[in-house]
């Protein structure tokens, strides 16, 4: 009986703070893996902007995981107000599975709607014991090598065609680059859902010579989680990594916040903003907040998707889609 | 042929009591495999969650219980393992009762299907609801249209939570109930009693203990379940995260001290849910008279 009331009693708390949260607006931001300490510094800058402009609280609240299978759970009814996800690929994913916002919706911001860029670098153990200096070195039948899935994850897919990028130019041929993908994709030994998952592997569980990361992550795991103890190498040529973000219309017309949610992707791109994309270890679009920044991220040489690989629209069914380059060439287990 | 016969003849007459056992060092190394393989497998992670918690100091643990998030992921999982237990003590105990006491066509087959989510992967478990609820799936447009929602929210987690402890009440009430008969339901009637006297008065009070017991095992899953309630979680921290996924969330946001003081949390749930389990169990085995139902009864 006692136990019965504990219960009710603990529903009624969870529906009373129900009823409380609806008296202000609220934000549900779903996000690739890595953002969380972004978007948990982001979220208080907004907050306070938002308040003083329009004297409205906001919360948001934040949803993390691999960028493609966040993708999936806002088609399947995840209600987010703003999809910020780790690239155009799965956005256009929600707009044209669910139909959810319009096809354009990558004009609708700056830069493409991508308000940070990252890079792709390499993760090494203290003292590069194993004499990794570029994607090259991937390949070698003695390492072994740390990335996501990118068919889950949208940092995994950066990688990817990072190694790629890289391998066209330097052999000339698909073919050539096919090749070294698919030694390189040997060697991972763990295939991790999302971007943290791999960098919890390579970090937490000391498993593998060499973690192909975003650069804020890479960071991260540098500064923060085991000083001392990684070292970043920067590739000869890398990808450059451009997450997207929008607002996803039909949630936010239902919810009534689409003026709140524009406001919280365009502010991304205020000084204050990149001030926190910088921090956290992004690169930041305004040239004033780069140049502040700019001791901060390694000097690499960086091709776009949309040179090398005309774009995510092309290049995510050619190499990601089902029966893709990917599934061709990555066979577990041999 | 001879040297045989004698062969036999030179055996010694066994003393039954020895006959029984197992000599003393087999005895002792099958104690021993017993012991250390608890040791290493249930005590030593075990003991390492509280030390893991409480790496920081005990500051840092009560912050990171105290934390909203984490209190929130304790009030969803309490709110998602109080349904599950009612839902299934319902269903259980209607389960138990009309194929204990009934006989009608398709009775095998409901049996079967009450044991269908032990059997079936939490993942798909998860997924069903996704299929079914979900923008892309079935019922996912209606639900829009009128602004109901199921999964990502707290009904989705519930009905996850109950798929996945469906059987435990009723696998429990089945055997107690179908071992006592309807005898003494028989009786009542045959006395003037109406259904739901003898339902209050003569069913009840004899399975109360069984029934307890099924609710305790079922609470114990609801509020460890991970899978299924992993994917129609939409893990949206402070809102949809249960402590099981809370718990990961903080894992992978490298917090592992945070991690392990929540897992402290979910291990001290366990731990309570144990001891009532060891009481209840007791009580459930003396309720039970005949020693074919308590042999029966250390399955469970």
């Amino acid at each position: 009986m006692q136990k019965a009331y504990l219960y009710s009693a603990a529903l009624l708390v969870v529906l009373g703070s129900a009823a409380l949260a609806s008296a202000q607006v609220t934000l549900l931001n779903v996000s690739y893996d890595p953002t969380r300490e972004l978007y948990e510094d982001y979220d208080k800058v907004f907050a306070d902007h938002w308040k003083k402009e329009k004297g409205q609280d906001v919360t948001i609240n934040l949803s993390n995981g691999g960028s493609g299978k966040q993708a999936r759970a806002i088609i399947d009814g995840l209600e987010a107000d703003v999809a910020t996800l780790g690239l155009a690929g799965d956005i256009d994913a929600i707009a044209s599975k669910a139909k959810l916002l319009p096809g354009n919706w990558q004009s609708r911001l700056p830069h493409n709607s991508a308000p940070y860029t990252s890079a792709i670098v390499l993760l090494v153990r203290a003292g590069n014991p194993k004499h990794i200096k570029d994607w090259e070195d991937l390949a070698r039948p003695d390492v072994s090598v740390i990335t996501a899935n990118p068919k889950t994850s949208g940092g995994a897919r950066w990688n990817f065609l990072a190694a790629w990028g890289y391998a066209l130019k330097k052999y000339g041929s698909e073919e050539k680059a096919r090749e070294f993908v698919g030694k390189l994709y040997k060697n991972v030994a763990v295939l991790d859902s999302g971007a943290r998952g791999s960098t919890t592997t390579f970090v937490e569980r000391g498993i593998g010579d060499v973690l192909i990361a975003w650069e804020n992550e890479a960071f991260l795991a540098v500064k923060e989680l085991g000083k001392g103890k990684f070292e970043i190498v920067v590739p000869s040529a890398s990808i450059l990594a451009e997450p997207t973000v929008a607002w996803v219309d039909d949630n936010t017309q239902k919810h009534g916040t689409t003026e709140v949610a524009k406001a919280y992707l365009e502010y991304l791109y205020s000084k204050e903003g990149q001030e926190a994309v910088a921090r956290n270890y992004y690169r930041p679009q305004d040239p004033k907040v780069a140049a502040k920044y700019a001791k901060q991220f390694p000097k690499i040489k960086l091709f776009t998707i949309d040179k090398v690989f005309g774009g995510w629209k092309k290049a995510q069914p050619a190499f990601f889609g089902d029966g893709g380059v990917f599934d061709q060439i990555y066979q577990p287990g041999k | 042929m001879a040297p045989r016969v004698d062969e036999v003849k030179t055996y010694p007459v066994l003393d039954p009591a020895r006959a029984l056992t197992e000599p003393r060092w087999v005895r002792w190394v099958l104690i021993a495999v017993a012991l250390s393989f608890i040791a290493l497998f249930l005590l030593v992670p075990l003991a390492q969650v509280f030390a893991s918690a409480l790496d920081k100091g005990m500051g840092y643990y009560f912050n990171a219980v105290r934390e909203p998030a984490a209190l929130s992921a304790v009030k969803l999982t309490l709110v998602a393992a109080f349904f599950s237990v009612v839902f299934n003590s319902a269903f259980g105990l209607a389960s138990a009762w009309a194929i204990t006491k009934f006989r009608f066509p398709g009775k095998s087959l409901l049996i079967t299907l009450i044991d269908l989510p032990f059997t079936v992967s939490p993942v798909v478990s998860g997924l069903i609801y996704v299929l079914l609820f979900g923008l892309q799936g079935l019922l996912g447009p209606w639900l829009k249209a009128h602004n109901l929602h199921i999964i990502f929210a707290l009904p989705g987690i519930v009905l996850a939570t109950v798929f996945v402890t469906f059987p435990f009440i009723s696998r429990e009430l089945i055997p107690l109930m179908q071992e006592q008969g309807s005898e003494e339901e028989e009786a009542a009637m045959v006395l003037g009693a109406g259904g739901r006297q003898i339902f209050w008065k003569v069913t009840l009070p004899n399975i109360q203990w069984g029934l307890l017991y099924g609710v305790i095992l079922c609470n114990a899953r609801a509020m460890g379940e991970f899978g299924a309630v992993s994917v129609v979680s939409g893990h949206i921290r402070g809102l949809t995260n249960t402590l099981p996924l809370h718990v990961e969330i903080l894992y992978n946001e490298y917090d592992f001290t945070a991690a392990f003081a929540v897992a402290s949390l979910l291990t001290f749930l366990a731990v309570l849910t144990l001891i009532a389990k060891t009481l209840v169990g007791l009580k459930y085995e003396k309720s039970r008279q005949t020693p074919a139902a308590q042999a029966e009864s250390g399955i469970a």
